[in-house]
């Protein structure tokens, strides 16, 4: 143990002059050791880098274990713990209501993949503001353990139960459904879940994250392919990820033949270093493609698998006013006397 | 439309023929998809711009194209405006129901008919006018892929010279109904001509059925409930909706989102509104809370299997106290049920929707100037009482066309409810509990998502929290937090739209009506005094939860009868259950279920019949 006495450091700000701790929220409720405590940390780590102002940001979730968490960041921020695979329209009507805000939803396999399967398709069909993270487990944890739908074929329940369904994969959906920002990373990897992260609070459009989070109390046993030991003696990264944020000087060398630069509507950057695959990250094809057979040689392929910085999102498709809808006053949004009177004209 | 179909065979002399001047109803039997909507609004047109008072009513199928359709217009020189239970002319073009509905009509009734259906045959208590429609479209209009829709305007002319239409003001319907497309126009006028030209060679004698120019409707306006609703909605400030289309409902938001992209953009073409269709109605639901609980003035639109898919979120919008608005145009029961009629089957179910103990806020329009102003008035009450509000219209309100008033502009600005400020939390130094009832109304502060104070924001969630929102499950937390949520209800009854006593009558009798009911039960009082010399008081209601003002009502009547469109009688249920046993001893269920508006006729049978049982 150290015994020098040095007295203890300021702590560090971020660009915003706040401290970590500002990006904290309560103590987890959580199992010890729970995937999601890490990633709600990696959240904290994201905010605070990034500098997002708590005022501006929105936390979003559904029900379940994963759906609690947004009480466990960024205490400062407003959030809405809502229904069942319900979240992304709360995200949808709060983000049209202020579009100053950044929304990020947190919501599980079940809460995605099973009841919320058609809410999660239309928010990537309409490309919202919104970071959209599934924890996912591939089990119920809050009703103790029951499969999910993202639960792969012949992974065993801690009862013995062998999983017959096929699962769905959320990031081959996300693509499919017009998602701008698909990515898949692991509790268990804190350096490219931050990074990836980062890149997301970025991103001009629908992000969608699926984290691989293994429940310590119902899927961490032999036979689970979400348990820690599966995911770490499987995982393999598609690429070795890099953020550049656009208020970070940017003059860092990366070489074009192994490095696909992405430069987000913000001006940050995304980079992404090939490792074994020769991958394009704006080929949505490839990127089904490369999901397939990751499924099919039971990796867990992390990465960034698609990201068009383009599409506008929905805000922009919408054509609203600059300044946000819920703070527009009376006089802007009650037509006037001549207007009722045009229009009862009309109909005399 | 068939009713029971009984074959009349009474002698043509037993007729009655006095002319039914400015008092008579006109049904059109069409199939649906064949256009005849122009023609009857031609019709419905005509009539208002002679200056008597009409009401068209719709009766649709839950089809495209090919079945049958009927449109009644009625004329009345009272202002009766309610669907009339018989109908005096019927235009009969559709084969397939044209023997059914001219038996179900009254002797002495008038039928319009196309030749080839040799209807006359029938019934000889009835007067016929048959016309060859293909025939008579054929010179006028040349070109036969156009004949399907331009041949109803041939109904258009024979009725007119029949009953009596001026025809300067036919040419200014059909103008004003092809406003912007002359060769249309010019081409369904040449039909008009057609059929006026022949009835009036081969039916020169005026028939049962007359009008007269009046000066009923100066000033007035004619407009269907879902866009009286929809201009409510608009001033209200509205800024986010969110729908899913279902009948009778989407009409609703479609006048809503032409209102507002005419009316409500900027200088520089953006829109100060959004507009979402949504996958689904939970998704409706879902985008107006997040909405709302942003600070914005959100609604949606539906019918009943769509609240039924809202319930959830209904539930944690009341308990987590987010305002928003949503429109239950009801209808007959399931998608798979009577879906194009009309009902008032959602009014228990909506007043009590959701999980655990739930109580809302429902407005209750009677007429489309309600549809307006109630409309306006919901956006209030759910940022006052921070909990969704139901407006419960109807598909006769929402779809048909009433004439009404033009609207009032309204005069005081918009009530946000309790909102508290980043300058208000400040002077309150941080201290401020979401959930806490400063006030003592049960109605607690909110704060807006992007309030800069350090102490502004809270957790949004249902009931499971204290009075400074943090999680919570602590009995004495729970059970405050509910009783609180009770208070702010019971705080509303004379906070909502009061009752209205529309008339005040003589004797131990009182009704109680709500929603569209409205028209036939002020039709229906003139009948009983006049039939039976009964005088009924009538006390309209237009909000749940229920103003201490009708109880009053009951206790000074021995017998209230309730006037329900669904078949169990909902809100008497909802009444007796607010007023007690004692009280609602005194209340009597009179229930109108078959589909179709409610009619004076109806209620008078229903209301003289059950005076009989008890006296």
């Amino acid at each position: 143990m150290a015994t020098t006495t040095t007295p203890p450091a300021a702590p560090k700000l971020n660009r915003l002059g706040l401290p970590q701790a500002d990006y904290r929220g309560s103590k987890t409720t959580l199992c010890a050791g729970c995937g999601h405590n890490a990633i709600s940390e990696r959240i904290v780590d994201a905010c605070f880098e990034m500098g997002v102002d708590p005022v501006h940001f929105l936390k979003l979730s559904g029900i379940g274990c994963s759906s609690k968490t947004p009480a466990y960041f960024v205490g400062r921020s407003f959030g809405f713990n809502s229904v069942h695979g319900r979240m992304p329209s709360v995200a949808t009507g709060a983000v049209l209501a202020n579009r100053s805000m950044h929304a990020l939803g947190v919501s599980g396999d079940g809460d995605t993949a099973s009841i919320g399967l058609g809410q999660f398709i239309h928010l990537m069909r309409r490309n919202l503001r919104l970071v959209y993270i599934i924890e996912d487990n591939g089990v119920y944890g809050l009703t103790k353990g029951q499969f999910s739908a993202t639960a792969d074929i012949g992974s065993v329940q801690k009862s013995g139960v062998v999983n017959e369904m096929p699962p769905l994969d959320t990031c081959s959906l996300a693509i499919l459904s017009g998602a701008t920002f698909v990515a898949r990373s692991f509790s268990g990897d804190k350096k490219q879940l931050l990074t990836i992260l980062k890149a997301a609070l970025a991103h001009n459009g629908t992000v969608m994250i699926d984290v691989i989070s293994p429940c310590v109390t119902f899927n961490d046993h032999e036979g689970s392919t979400k348990s820690y030991k599966y995911v770490l003696d499987h995982e393999e990264a598609l690429q070795e990820v890099s953020f550049v944020p656009y208020y970070e000087d940017i003059a860092i060398d990366y070489d074009p033949g192994t490095t696909a630069d992405v430069e987000m509507h913000d001006g940050s950057h995304l980079r992404l270093r090939k490792l074994a695959h020769d991958f394009d990250p704006s080929n949505a094809q490839q990127a089904l493609k490369v999901l397939g057979e990751a499924h099919t040689s039971g990796e867990v392929l992390t990465g960034v698998f698609y990201i068009d910085t383009k599409k506008p999102n929905f805000v922009q498709q919408l054509d609203l006013v600059d300044e946000p809808l819920a703070f527009l006053p009376l006089d802007q949004v009650r037509p006037p006397r001549s207007v009722l009177d045009e229009v009862m004209a009309s109909l005399a | 439309m068939s009713s029971s179909g009984t074959l009349l065979t009474s002698a043509a002399s037993s007729v009655s023929t006095a002319t039914l001047l400015n008092d008579f109803s006109l049904q059109v039997a069409t199939v649906n998809g064949s256009g005849s909507q122009s023609s009857n609004l031609v019709l419905l047109r005509t009539l208002f711009q002679m200056g008597i008072p009409i009401s068209g009513k719709n009766l649709f199928p839950s089809n495209i194209a090919g079945l049958p359709t009927w449109y009644t217009i009625r004329a009345s020189k009272h202002g009766y405006v309610a669907r009339k239970k018989e109908i005096d002319f019927l235009v009969a073009l559709n084969a397939e129901t044209a023997r059914e509905d001219v038996l179900a009509l009254e002797p002495g009734a008038s039928v319009l008919y196309d030749e080839p259906l040799a209807l006359a045959k029938l019934r000889a208590d009835l007067t016929y006018y048959s016309l060859p429609f293909d025939k008579l479209v054929t010179p006028v209009c040349p070109q036969a892929k156009l004949r399907k829709l331009v041949r109803n305007m041939i109904y258009v002319g024979a009725v007119a010279h029949l009953v009596g239409m001026e025809m300067p003001e036919v040419e200014r319907a059909l103008q004003r109904q092809f406003a912007k497309k002359k060769k249309a126009a010019d081409l369904n006028w040449g039909a008009i001509q057609a059929g006026y030209d022949y009835a009036r060679e081969h039916y020169p004698q005026p028939d049962r059925c007359q009008l007269r120019r009046m000066q009923a409707t100066q000033g007035k306006i004619v407009i269907e409930g879902n866009a009286a609703a929809a201009l409510g909605c608009m001033f209200a400030g509205v800024t986010v909706l969110a729908w899913y289309p279902i009948t009778p409902s989407s009409s609703l938001c479609e006048f809503l989102i032409d209102y507002l992209k005419k009316y409500r953009r900027t200088a520089d073409g953006k829109a100060t509104f959004a507009a979402v269709q949504a996958e689904d109605e939970l998704s409706a639901c879902g985008m107006v809370l997040g909405a709302s609980w942003m600070g914005a003035r959100a609604m949606t639109s539906t019918s009943g299997p769509g609240i039924s898919l809202m319930s959830e979120f209904v539930g944690l919008g009341y308990y987590a106290e987010i305002p928003a608005v949503i429109f239950d145009v009801q209808r007959v029961g399931p998608s798979t049920g009577l879906p194009t009629r009309t009902a008032q089957g959602d009014v228990a179910f909506a007043a009590w929707l959701s999980h655990g103990d739930t109580r809302h806020i429902v407005l209750l329009p009677g007429t489309v100037e309600e549809c307006y102003e109630l409309g306006l008035a919901a956006f209030d009450l759910a940022e006052r009482f921070q909990t969704p509000v139901f407006v419960l219209s109807d598909l006769d309100l929402a779809m048909n066309h009433w004439m009404a008033d033009p609207f009032r502009y309204p005069e005081k600005p918009w009530d946000r409810g309790k909102i508290l400020s980043a300058d208000d939390l400040q002077r309150l130094q941080g201290d401020w509990g979401r959930y806490r009832d400063v006030d003592g109304d049960g109605i607690s502060y909110r704060t807006i998502p992007g309030n800069e104070h350090a102490m502004a924001s809270y957790f949004a969630r249902g009931s499971g929290h204290n009075e400074r929102g943090l999680y919570s499950e602590k009995p004495d937390d729970y059970t405050h937090n509910v009783d609180r949520l009770r208070r702010k209800w019971e705080g509303a009854r004379e906070i909502v739209p009061q009752p209205v006593l529309e008339h005040e009558g003589k004797g131990e009798i009182g009704i109680i009506a709500y929603g569209s009911s409205h028209p036939a039960v002020m039709e229906s009082l003139d009948q009983l005094r006049a039939e039976y010399g009964i005088e009924p008081s009538y006390l309209r209601l237009r909000a749940y939860p229920f103003a201490g003002a009708i109880a009053g009502f009951v206790r000074r009547h021995a017998r209230v009868y309730v006037i329900d469109q669904n078949r169990d009688g909902q809100m008497h249920d909802l009444l007796l259950t607010d007023l007690g046993a004692e009280l609602g001893a005194r209340l009597h269920s009179i229930r109108h279920y078959n589909g179709l508006p409610v009619d004076a006729r109806s209620l008078t049978d229903a209301l003289r019949s059950q005076e009989h049982q008890t006296n």
